[in-house]
């Protein structure tokens, strides 16, 4: 999930597709999420899951200044998948995703921020430190190794 | 919170949904759940209500307050000009058509407070079709259609609906549309010379007349499957032969059963036509 423009249609999808071996994807509404494939929330809607796994894209009020809204991604997944989820929040400018991580944690699930010294901008994974003191705090390359190591 | 709370929750907002179509016969038993749960919980935070049961008793008790309920949970919100390529789209590929028609039958389905409807009024005039076009608008909820009849938005919004307007290929001065006062902007009455506002509820109720071009934006993703799957027949059966049918940026008709008698007429801008 990435805080960015509205109204933008920069092709992020290539950008990661070409650095990536996973399929990766802006997520269409109804679609079933898949296993081996990385999503990337449209710009200007919320991005909700469904108990049957698909999402339901949302173009409701603005949540944290934000839509799409990490909080409202990360709580709706937590419900869903329990502990088979891992939230991370990285450098960003404001808390949202913190309330959404905290979720995530509470339901069993694998909360991480990147290490707020690490950082460009410690705001956000700060947030989430102070909001789930128990969670991870992680540098880059350890999230990459974690990530790698879910493949 | 907890899985069992959530399950009861859950459980309560199904036999809260029963209620509300029995009494008020407003059927929401096909709206996707994950957003109706984030919706019900937003406003139970704002009225403070402890939990579903009071919620009920609230909503089935008073019909004012069942009214700002309804209001929360079809969310409403929306801009002129939402994704300016649609009506630039609209502009170029499927207005040329239309003025191929001496009268011209166009519906504007969940048109909310009608900043949509506007954006579609003013293509509409600069491309010369405004007097022989009926537009009808149409909404689950009245009070947002009492709105859109006003035509009054908060002046705050100007510039973005400005540069909405141009990116849309607006021809004139913006600002020749409305008036301003008292902090807002009053679009002017002339443009809803053709239009007819109607309630209109797509879950429940039926086909009304047929249309060259039918808009809904943003409303269907509401939805799931199964009632997306009927509101598109309803939109075939309200389409004349050739008539064109806009979705909202992430709508598409790629998985609907209809699909195999559409084409499409600008995929990223979700415009589609009925061939068969
Ligand atoms: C998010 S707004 C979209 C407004 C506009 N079309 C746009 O794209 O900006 C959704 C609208 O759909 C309306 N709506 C929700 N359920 C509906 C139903 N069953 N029938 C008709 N309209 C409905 C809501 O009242 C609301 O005005």
């Amino acid at each position: 999930m990435l805080h960015r423009l509205r109204n933008n249609d920069s092709d992020l999808q290539s950008v990661y597709a070409r650095k990536l071996a996973l399929q990766v994807q802006e997520i269409e509404e109804k679609e079933t999420l898949a296993p081996g494939n990385v999503y990337i929330a449209p710009p200007n809607y919320h991005v909700l899951l469904e108990k049957d796994l698909s999402f339901s894209l949302d173009s409701s009020e603005l949540e944290n200044f934000s839509r799409p809204s990490i909080d409202v991604t990360f709580a709706s997944a937590a419900r869903v998948l329990g502990k088979g989820v891992a939230g991370i929040l990285l450098s960003g400018a404001n808390s949202d995703g913190s309330k959404g991580l905290k979720a995530i944690a509470e339901k069993g699930g694998l909360a991480i921020v990147q290490d707020p010294a690490e950082a460009e901008v410690a705001t956000m994974p700060a947030a989430g430190l102070r909001l789930t003191p128990a969670c991870r705090v992680f540098t880059l390359q350890k999230i990459q190794d974690f990530l790698t190591s879910l493949l | 919170m907890k899985d069992d709370q959530e399950d009861l929750f859950e459980q309560e907002v199904e036999a809260l949904i029963t209620a509300i179509n029995a009494h008020y016969g407003y059927d929401f038993s096909g709206y996707a759940r994950a957003s109706v749960y984030r919706r019900i919980r937003r406003f139970m935070d704002n009225k403070r209500l402890p939990g579903i049961p009071e919620l009920q008793q609230a909503v089935l008790r008073d019909s004012y307050f069942f009214e700002g309920f309804l209001q929360e949970v079809t969310v409403n919100v929306t801009e002129m000009f939402r994704d300016p390529s649609f009506f630039l789209s609209l502009r170029q590929h499927v207005l040329p058509r239309l003025s191929t028609y001496p009268h011209i039958k166009i519906w504007d389905a969940g048109c909310s407070t009608g900043e949509e409807l506007f954006s579609l009024l003013i293509l509409l005039e600069e491309e010369g079709l405004l007097k022989r076009t009926k537009v009808y608008a149409t909404d689950i909820n009245q009070k947002v259609l009492k709105e859109a009849r006003e035509g009054i938005y908060p002046a705050r919004s100007i510039a973005a609906y400005t540069a909405g307007y141009y990116a849309a290929g607006g021809k004139r001065e913006f600002s020749s549309y409305y008036t301003s006062n008292y902090g807002g902007i009053k679009f002017n009455s002339s443009l809803l010379k053709n239009v007819l506002f109607y309630p209109h509820n797509l879950a429940t109720d039926f086909s009304f007349n047929e249309f060259h071009l039918i808009i809904c934006r943003n409303v269907l993703i509401y939805f799931t499957r199964e009632l997306q799957e009927k509101v598109y027949a309803l939109f075939d059966e309200s389409l004349v032969p050739l008539g064109y049918l806009g979705l909202g940026k992430k709508e598409t008709l790629t998985l609907a059963g209809i699909s195999k008698d559409f084409e499409v007429i600008d995929k990223s801008n979700r415009i589609y036509r009925k061939i068969r």
